[in-house]
């Protein structure tokens, strides 16, 4: 299961620095977001997948599962939507002030 | 146990809430900010004398026993981190009181600054992996507000290249973190230190290590420092000098942390990475300061060589190298500010960053001028000034270790960074006198009050570094004893 999951982050991982090396914008947000999505599965596979129930102390059950890396990964899902909110108001800011979604775009000129 | 540790957080992250609801009324929000900044230096010295006295200061938050709960860690390096940041944090506020402008203060820029403080002050302090990724990201995202706040072209062009940096950098930390997690089972960094010591540091753990390495070089732009000098270029003057003194350094302090106290088993693989970054961050920082004509670029590549030549003191890993290193970085805080805070004075006078369009300004500016001059011969390391001891330590050690290579180095950079200095001094200040009194763009009127004040700090420093030598040593004693660390955490308990 673990190696599974493994191939699985990885090609989350493939996709998403593919999209992040693109020239637009959105999908370089997009990419950003499927590495994010690749990220936690990760901690959730490191965590290991033995099967127990969930960890909730009710009813005599003796096997769990790890209850630390679910932990882990909501505090990561929450701080990883709050930075894709600002990044994604950025990028609409972005937009109406310089006109373009194009990295190319976006480099320095000297007159500034 | 002792509560005192989690003062430095708690005071700006409560004084910035109470900010947000004086949205409209600056004066208080100015008042506030200060009153928290001093309450922070306040604390750092009472901690400082605390830790000189009794060892080092832990905290277990909840109560819970030490790896199971999150542990607070103040050690003599973190609290002389804390009380520098401070010093630095009251300068920039007031630079930014007479230079910030009245739009950015109503959009939350003084919450901000304080929130951004939180995010050091708990990454100094804390004692969990996972807790300094946390408090990473509180520093990040106050960063990110503070550089595209005012939302000028140039600042969101290079707050979204900034933005999107560090957001990978920040997943790469947390990959790292979950093969950290598969391998030890553990989170925090005492307890990681000691399963590491167990197991033996084998070839996984090295990787997992290097992986670190590029999370914290991204972070503090060790080697990996492409995104730096358009980010710091943006932002106004005060958010400038802050990003440049603090924001790196967070980086280098946790590169410090983790290969001090857990992957330090094989300083043959992983010091000499570093070394071998360091050396490569000093040799193009010092090209990039050298070849421009742009005083925002010059100083932003200074913050590269510096950051290389601390290193250069990790990767050798003797005690006169580390002694060095925490030297300079105390001295690399104060003295990035003040050169920021002076450049971004010169670049508002002259109304332009090119240094070929200025000359002259010596003549009306007499103070700002020699002040320029005393910090350029600090920042190059001459000797009554604060940046020498630690150059000559750091130079000392590299010798020792046997890495001549890096300290011939370290030598020539400062030199390049001398001239790159001087060269914004000499094109700037001396010559015929471009602009008169009432042609200037700006107007240094309440900003001397803040250069003055870290100008004073840099030269207290360089002359008296034996007054601060005793805590400097405990701080180095800490970092090359990683067992005085674990005992503070477990304070006799046993581990599971």
């Amino acid at each position: 299961m673990e190696t599974l999951m493994s191939v699985l982050v990885g090609i989350l991982f493939t996709i998403g620095t593919y999209l992040v090396l693109t020239k637009s914008l959105l999908r370089i947000i997009l990419g950003t977001a499927v590495i994010g999505h690749g990220v936690h599965l990760l901690i959730l596979t490191m965590g290991g997948l033995k099967k127990g129930m969930p960890p909730l102390l009710d009813a005599g059950h003796t096997t769990f599962t790890d209850a630390l890396p679910q932990a882990l990964i909501l505090t990561a899902i929450v701080i990883n939507f709050a930075v894709t909110a600002l990044f994604l108001v950025l990028a609409y800011r972005a937009y109406q002030v310089l006109g373009t979604d194009d990295m190319d775009q976006l480099r320095g000129t000297e007159d500034e | 146990m002792n509560n005192i540790v989690v003062f430095p957080i708690l005071i700006p992250f409560i004084v910035g809430l109470v900010m947000v609801i004086f949205r409209n009324n600056i004066q208080v929000q100015r008042w506030l900010s200060v009153f928290g900044v001093v309450a922070i230096g306040f604390v750092a010295v009472l901690l400082m004398n605390q830790i000189r006295s009794e060892g080092i200061q832990t905290l277990q938050l909840g109560g819970w026993q030490a790896p199971f709960g999150i542990s607070m860690v103040a050690d003599m390096f973190s609290a002389l981190l804390i009380l520098t940041s401070s010093i630095v944090a009251f300068a920039c506020l007031f630079f930014a009181f007479n230079s910030i402008g009245k739009e950015r203060e109503s959009f939350y820029f003084y919450p901000m600054f304080l929130f951004l403080l939180t995010g050091i002050n708990g990454s100094f302090l804390t004692g969990d992996i996972f807790h300094l990724f946390v408090n990473f990201e509180v520093m990040l995202i106050a960063s990110y507000v503070l550089i595209s706040l005012g939302g000028k072209k140039v600042q969101l062009r290079e707050s979204i290249k900034y933005v999107l940096i560090n957001v990978i950098s920040s997943f790469l930390f947390l990959v790292a973190i979950a093969y950290l997690y598969a391998v030890t089972g553990t989170l925090n960094l005492a307890h990681l230190s000691v399963r590491v010591a167990e197991v033996g540091q084998d070839g996984l753990l090295t990787v997992v290590a290097i992986l670190f390495l590029i999370v914290f070089g991204l972070k503090a732009a060790l080697f990996l420092f492409f995104w730096l000098p358009g980010s710091y270029s943006a932002p106004p003057t005060a958010v400038a000098a802050i990003f440049a003194a603090l924001l790196t350094k967070v980086g280098i302090y946790a590169i410090f942390r983790m290969f001090t106290l857990v992957f330090y088993h094989e300083p043959q693989i992983t010091h000499l990475l570093i070394g071998i970054m360091g050396a490569l961050t000093m040799v193009l920082g010092a090209i990039g300061a050298v070849a421009h004509w742009d005083i925002k670029k010059i100083l932003a590549y200074n913050v590269i060589i510096a950051v290389g030549f601390i290193i250069a003191g990790l990767a050798s890993f003797t005690s006169a190298a580390i002694l060095g290193s925490i030297y300079y970085l105390i001295h690399d805080i104060i003295i990035k500010a003040l050169i920021f805070l002076l450049g971004g004075t010169v670049i508002a006078l002259a109304g332009t960053s090119k240094l070929n369009e200025m000359s002259g300004l010596i003549r009306n500016h007499p103070y700002l001028g020699w002040i320029f001059f005393i910090a350029a011969l600090s920042l190059g390391g001459i000797p009554p000034l604060s940046g020498f001891i630690g150059k000559v330590y750091i130079t000392q050690g590299t010798f020792e270790a046997g890495y001549y290579w890096l300290g011939a180095i370290g030598l020539i950079t400062s030199l390049m960074v001398l001239y790159s200095i001087m060269k914004i001094f000499m094109n700037g200040f001396w010559g015929e006198t471009a602009l008169s009194k009432d042609m200037e763009k700006g107007t240094t009127k309440g900003l001397m009050f803040p250069i003055a004040l870290l100008t004073v700090a840099t030269i207290a420093l360089g002359v008296g570094a034996e007054g601060i030598h005793v805590y400097i040593d405990i701080a180095t004693q800490a970092l090359l004893n990683p067992s005085l660390y674990i005992e503070a955490v477990f304070g006799g308990e046993p581990m599971p």
